[in-house]
C-alpha cells in the first residue's frame, strides 16, 4: 500500500492503495465515482475510458502509482452541470439503450472533439472503435458526435 | 388496411379491485431516493399523496410515476410510465419517474423483463391505473365543488368546471382524492385522444445516464459493505474440490474465502450455471482480482468435457434422430417432394454465443438471521425471490428486492444464479456483500445461446411452383424451428420439426430465441428459392401471403397474413425495392416473433475491400407505438445486434471450456462496423400494442446474408458470416473474378 495524491474533477484526493492497482478500482472503489465503468478490464471497451489531461485513457489499465499529478476528468467532472456539448449532443439524440457504455462513449467523444473538432467520418470511427456498445446504439453516437461538430 | 382491435376501441371500462388504492406503500429506492429530481418550474411538495401503486401525487402538482419492470436499456422506465401519464392525463414534464422495488401487489402485476412482453401484458393495467388516478382526483374535485363528474373536464392536470370558472390543479386536490373510494370502473380513453402515447419522448434517465450517476446494480454502495468475487470450475462437467483456502485469506486485503452451494430445487430461470463455487471475500475489486490468480483450485470431473466438433457431429446426428419437440405436418409432403421437378435443399448453422452484456452480473445482498435484502440488476425479481428464500430458508415477505437499472439483459438477467451466490456469500459472511463478476467470469460462466442446424427444402414442379416445403432443426436446448409460423399456411404440401440434442453447456434464452436464428436461414433460404424460380424475393413472399390471406391452409397459423404482408409492402416502397443502384447490394428480409411484424431492406457498400452496411429500411407493426423515441432506438439496436452477431460472434468449446474469456478475441461490432444509417417507420395502428425489444433483431440476419450474396455472388450457410467470407477468398477477388 502507499499514499497517492490525486487531482480528480478539480479536487485533491489522497489515496491509500497498492501502486498497482488500476485508477478504475481506485475511482470505483475508494472514492465512490462510480460513473466509470468496468466492462473488460484489458482495454478492450472503452467503459472505463476517462481524461489524464486532455487525453482518453482506459482506466482499467492504468496503475494510479502512473498517474503522477496529471489531472483526471471523470464523466462526474466533464461539466458542473451536465451541460458539456457532448453531454448535451447525448440527450438530444436520446443515445442511450441500457445506457452503461455511455459514459466511456462521451469521455471518449470529448476528447476526440476537443483534439479534432471537425473530425469526419472515419476519424470519428477510428478514434471510436475501442468504446463497444452491446445494445447497439452507434448510429446515435455518430449522429450525436457529428451534431457538435457542425455547431461550433 | 389495418383495423382496430383493440378492446377499448370505443367506450370501454375496466375494474379495479378495491385494494388497488387506498394508501399503499411503495417499497423506498434508493437508487432516486439520494436525487430527488426538481422539475423546472415546479417546487418540491412537501407531501405527497399515493392515488395507488402506481402514482404519487405532490402538493405542488409535482407527480411520480413508478416504473414497474426492471429496465434493462429497452426503455420501458419512459415508455411504461408514459402509458399510466396519458390516462392519469398530466403534463409530461410535470412528471418525474422512479423504479418501483419488487411489489407485484401494488402494481397489480408481474414484474419482469423479458420477451418483449413488457408493453404489450402492461397495457391494460397501466392503463386503468392511470384512469383510475384521474377518475379519483375528479370525484375529489366534484365532491369539493358539490358538482357531478359530469360537469367537469381534466387536461394536462389541471380541472375546469365545464359551465363554471372554477379550475382546481391534481396537487391541491390530491389530499382529498386519497380518501375517494375507488371506483369499480373506469373510463379509458379514446386512443384517437392520446396525446402522449404515439409521440417523441427521450429516455427519463438520459440527464443522469451522461453524467454518471451510480443507476446500475454494480454501482451500488452500502456502508460498510464488503466486494466479493467467484471463481467458478474452468470447465462444463466440472466441480470444484478443493482450494488453497491458506494462502488466499493471507493476502492482503482478503477477508474470507470460502465455497458456496447453490443448489436449489427449481423453475429453469436460476440456472444455475455451477452450484458449486469458490468465493472470495474482500476489501476492493483489484484485491480479488489479485486473489483470484493467486489461487489454485483442485476440480474433478463430473460429467464429459465437450467441444465444438463433438458439439457439430451431434447436430448432424440428432438433426435426424434427436428428440422431436414439436413438429407440424399439412398435406403429403414425402409424395409431393417425390414427384417434384427439382428439389432445393440447404443447410444453415450457427456457433454458441454469449450474452455479453456490457455491465457483468453482480448483485448486492444483505442477510441477517431472518432478512434478506438483495438489490441488483435482475429481469427476473419475483423468480429471484422465492429461490431466495428457498436456498436461504427465510420467508418470503421477510426478502426485500430491489430492481436497479441494468446495463443490458439480452435475457441474460432471466437467469438468476448470481443474485444466489450473493445472498449465499453474505450469509456465510454475516455482512452486506457486492458480488461482482470479472469479465473473464461473465463470459465463462455463461448461459450461453445454443448452436444452432436447420435444414430447408422446397420441391419445384415443372412450373416452378413451389409444391412440397419442409424444415428440420436441431439445438442443444431446442431447435429453431416455429412450425406454425410462416410459410406454414402458404403451401400445400408443408412439414417442420424442431428436434432437441443434448450438451451440458449451461443454454438459455437470447434475444429473440431461436428467432434470431429461424429469419436469417428460412429468409436467405427463401432468397435462393426465389432466385431458383426467376422471382423478385419481395414478390414470391407477397404471393405467398395472398395465399394465406384468401385460402389459408391449416388453423394453427401463428401470423396475421395482413400485417405480415403490410410490413413488406411498406419496407418496399420506403426503400425504393427493385430500382438498382450501382455500388449498392441490397438484401431483403421479413420476420414475425413476439407479436409485432418486422420487414428490412438492407444495403451494402464496398469500402476497401470490404462490406460495409450503409443503410437499413425497417418496416415495423407493433400496433400502436407508445414512445417513437424509444421505439426507434430499440429496434435501430435490434438491428445492429442481430448484423453483430451473424457477422462476428462465436464462442468455441474445447475440454469444457470456453475458448474465449474477453473482448480481445469474441468479437462483438463496433463503431466502424455498424450500419451507417437505419431508419425505421411504423405501420400506423390502433392495435393493443406489442413488443420491440426482440423483433427488430431477427430479419438483419436474413436481410444481411441476401445482401452478402449479391456482394459476393456466394449464399451464406454458417455464422459468423466474416469467419465464412475469409474461408472463401477475399470479397475483392471475388468482384474482381
Ligand atoms: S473496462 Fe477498461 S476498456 Fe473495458
Ligand atoms: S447503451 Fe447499452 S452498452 Fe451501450
Amino acid at each position: 500500500m502507499a499514499v497517492f495524491n490525486l487531482n480528480i474533477n478539480g479536487e485533491q484526493h489522497q489515496v491509500d492503495v497498492d501502486p498497482d492497482m488500476p485508477m478504475l478500482w481506485v475511482l470505483r472503489d475508494s472514492l465512490n465515482l462510480v460513473g466509470t465503468k468496468y466492462g473488460c478490464g484489458i482495454a478492450q471497451c472503452g467503459a472505463c475510458t476517462i481524461h489524464l489531461g486532455d487525453v482518453a485513457m482506459r482506466s482499467c489499465m492504468l496503475p494510479v502509482s502512473q498517474v503522477g499529478n496529471q489531472a483526471i476528468t471523470t464523466i462526474e467532472g466533464l461539466s458542473e452541470k451536465g451541460d458539456h456539448p457532448v453531454q448535451q449532443a447525448w440527450l438530444e439524440h436520446d443515445v442511450a439503450q441500457c445506457g452503461y457504455c455511455q459514459s466511456g462513449q462521451i469521455m471518449n467523444a470529448a476528447a476526440l472533439l476537443k483534439s479534432n473538432p471537425k473530425p469526419s467520418d472515419p476519424e470519428i470511427e477510428a478514434a471510436m472503435n475501442g468504446n463497444i456498445c452491446r445494445c447497439g446504439t452507434y448510429v446515435r453516437i455518430k449522429e450525436a458526435i457529428k451534431s457538435v461538430t457542425s455547431n461550433t | 388496411m389495418t383495423l382496430i382491435k383493440t378492446q377499448h376501441n370505443r367506450r370501454s371500462f375496466l375494474k379495479v379491485s378495491a385494494a388497488a388504492g387506498g394508501g399503499m406503500l411503495i417499497g423506498f429506492n434508493w437508487l432516486t431516493s439520494c436525487t430527488s429530481q426538481v422539475k423546472e418550474g415546479i417546487p418540491i411538495p412537501k407531501e405527497w399523496f399515493e392515488i395507488n401503486g402506481y402514482i404519487k401525487i405532490g402538493d405542488t402538482g409535482l407527480v411520480t410515476i413508478y416504473s414497474p419492470n426492471p429496465e434493462i436499456g429497452q426503455n420501458v422506465m419512459t415508455s411504461m410510465p408514459l402509458i399510466v401519464a396519458e390516462e392519469l392525463d398530466v403534463n409530461w414534464d410535470h412528471v418525474v419517474v422512479e423504479q418501483g422495488a419488487l411489489n407485484p401487489d401494488a402494481f397489480k402485476k408481474r414484474q419482469f423483463s423479458g420477451g418483449s412482453l413488457s408493453i404489450m401484458q402492461g397495457w391494460d393495467v397501466l392503463r386503468m391505473a392511470g384512469a383510475t388516478g384521474r377518475r379519483m382526483l375528479l370525484e375529489a374535485a366534484a365532491k369539493e365543488w358539490g358538482v357531478a363528474v359530469s360537469d367537469l373536464t381534466v387536461s394536462e392536470g389541471i380541472i375546469k368546471e365545464i359551465k363554471g370558472e372554477r379550475t382546481i390543479g391534481y396537487g391541491e386536490i390530491a389530499a382529498k382524492a386519497v380518501d375517494i373510494k375507488v371506483p369499480e370502473e373506469v373510463e379509458l380513453k379514446n386512443p384517437k385522444d392520446f396525446k402522449l402515447i404515439g409521440s417523441f419522448k427521450k429516455n427519463v434517465e438520459g440527464p443522469k445516464l451522461v453524467t454518471g450517476k451510480p443507476l446500475f446494480g454494480i454501482d451500488f454502495i452500502r456502508e460498510g459493505m464488503l466486494l466479493a468475487m467467484i471463481e467458478h470450475p474452468p470447465a462444463f462437467g466440472m466441480t470444484v474440490k478443493d482450494f488453497n483456502r491458506e494462502e488466499i485469506v493471507s493476502m492482503n486485503g482478503i477477508r474470507d474465502a470460502f465455497t458456496i452451494d447453490i443448489s436449489v430445487e427449481s423453475t429453469r430461470l436460476v440456472a444455475t450455471v455451477f452450484p458449486h463455487l469458490i468465493a472470495i471475500v474482500g476489501d476492493s475489486t483489484w484485491h480479488l482480482m489479485k486473489a483470484k490468480k493467486a489461487l489454485k483450485a483442485n476440480w474433478e470431473s463430473i460429467s464429459e468435457l465437450e467441444n465444438s466438433e463433438m458439439h457439430t457431429q451431434r447436430l448432424k446426428r440428432d438433426i435426424e434422430k434427436g428428440e422431436i419437440q414439436e413438429s407440424r405436418k399439412d398435406g403429403n409432403p414425402e409424395v409431393a417432394f417425390s414427384k417434384a421437378a427439382k428439389v432445393i435443399e440447404r443447410t444453415y448453422t450457427a456457433p454458441f454465443q454469449a450474452h455479453n452484456t456490457l455491465e457483468p452480473m453482480n448483485f448486492f445482498a444483505h442477510v441477517t438471521a431472518n432478512k434478506a435484502e438483495l438489490i441488483g440488476p435482475t429481469q427476473t425479481p419475483g423468480v429471484l425471490k422465492s429461490n431466495a428464500s428457498t436456498l436461504l430458508g427465510i420467508p418470503e415477505e421477510n426478502i426485500t428486492v430491489d430492481i436497479t437499472r441494468i446495463g443490458g439483459g439480452f435475457g441474460r438477467r432471466l437467469y438468476v444464479h448470481y443474485g444466489l451466490e450473493a445472498a449465499a456469500i453474505s450469509k456465510k459472511m454475516g455482512a452486506p456483500i457486492k458480488l461482482i463478476y470479472s469479465r473473464e467470469d461473465d463470459m465463462t460462466a455463461g448461459i450461453y445461446r445454443t448452436a444452432y442446424r436447420s435444414t430447408y427444402k422446397v420441391g419445384l414442379d415443372e412450373n416452378n411452383n413451389i409444391i412440397a416445403y419442409s424444415a428440420r432443426g436441431v439445438g442443444f436446448r431446442e431447435g429453431a424451428i416455429f412450425p406454425n409460423r410462416f410459410p406454414a399456411g402458404t403451401i400445400e404440401n408443408y412439414t417442420a420439426t424442431k428436434l432437441k440434442s443434448e450438451s451440458n453447456i449451461s443454454m438459455g434464452a437470447w434475444r429473440a430465441p431461436r428467432s434470431h436464428f429461424a429469419a436469417g436461414a428460412e429468409q436467405s433460404f427463401l432468397d435462393e428459392v426465389a432466385e431458383a424460380i426467376g422471382k423478385d424475393p419481395i414478390d414470391l413472399q407477397l404471393e405467398l401471403f395472398d395465399r394465406a390471406i384468401d385460402n389459408p391452409i391449416g388453423e394453427k397459423n401463428e401470423y396475421e397474413a395482413e400485417r405480415y404482408a403490410g410490413v413488406i409492402k411498406l419496407v418496399k416502397e420506403k426503400a425504393n425495392w427493385g430500382v438498382e443502384t450501382p455500388g449498392i447490394y441490397r438484401g431483403f428480409a421479413a420476420y414475425f416473433c413476439h407479436n409485432t411484424y418486422v420487414a428490412q431492406v438492407l444495403d451494402l457498400i464496398m469500402k476497401e475491400g470490404k462490406p460495409i452496411v450503409n443503410k437499413v429500411w425497417c418496416a415495423v407493426d407493433c400496433g400502436i407505438v407508445v414512445n417513437r423515441e424509444g421505439a426507434i432506438n430499440i429496434i435501430q439496436g435490434g438491428v445492429v445486434d442481430g448484423i453483430g452477431h451473424a457477422m462476428y460472434s462465436e464462442i468455441k468449446f474445447e475440454n469444457g471450456s470456453p475458448t474465449d474469456n474477453n473482448f480481445n478475441t469474441y468479437q462483438l461490432i463496433r463503431h466502424n462496423q455498424s450500419p451507417k444509417e437505419i431508419e425505421v417507420f411504423f405501420v400506423e395502428s390502433e392495435i393493443k400494442p406489442t413488443g420491440l425489444g426482440e423483433p427488430g433483431l431477427p430479419p438483419a440476419v436474413g436481410a444481411l446474408a441476401n445482401a452478402l450474396y449479391k456482394v459476393t455472388g456466394k449464399r451464406y450457410y454458417h455464422q459468423p458470416y466474416a469467419t465464412a467470407i475469409q474461408d472463401q477468398s477475399t470479397i475483392e477477388t471475388t468482384l474482381k473474378g
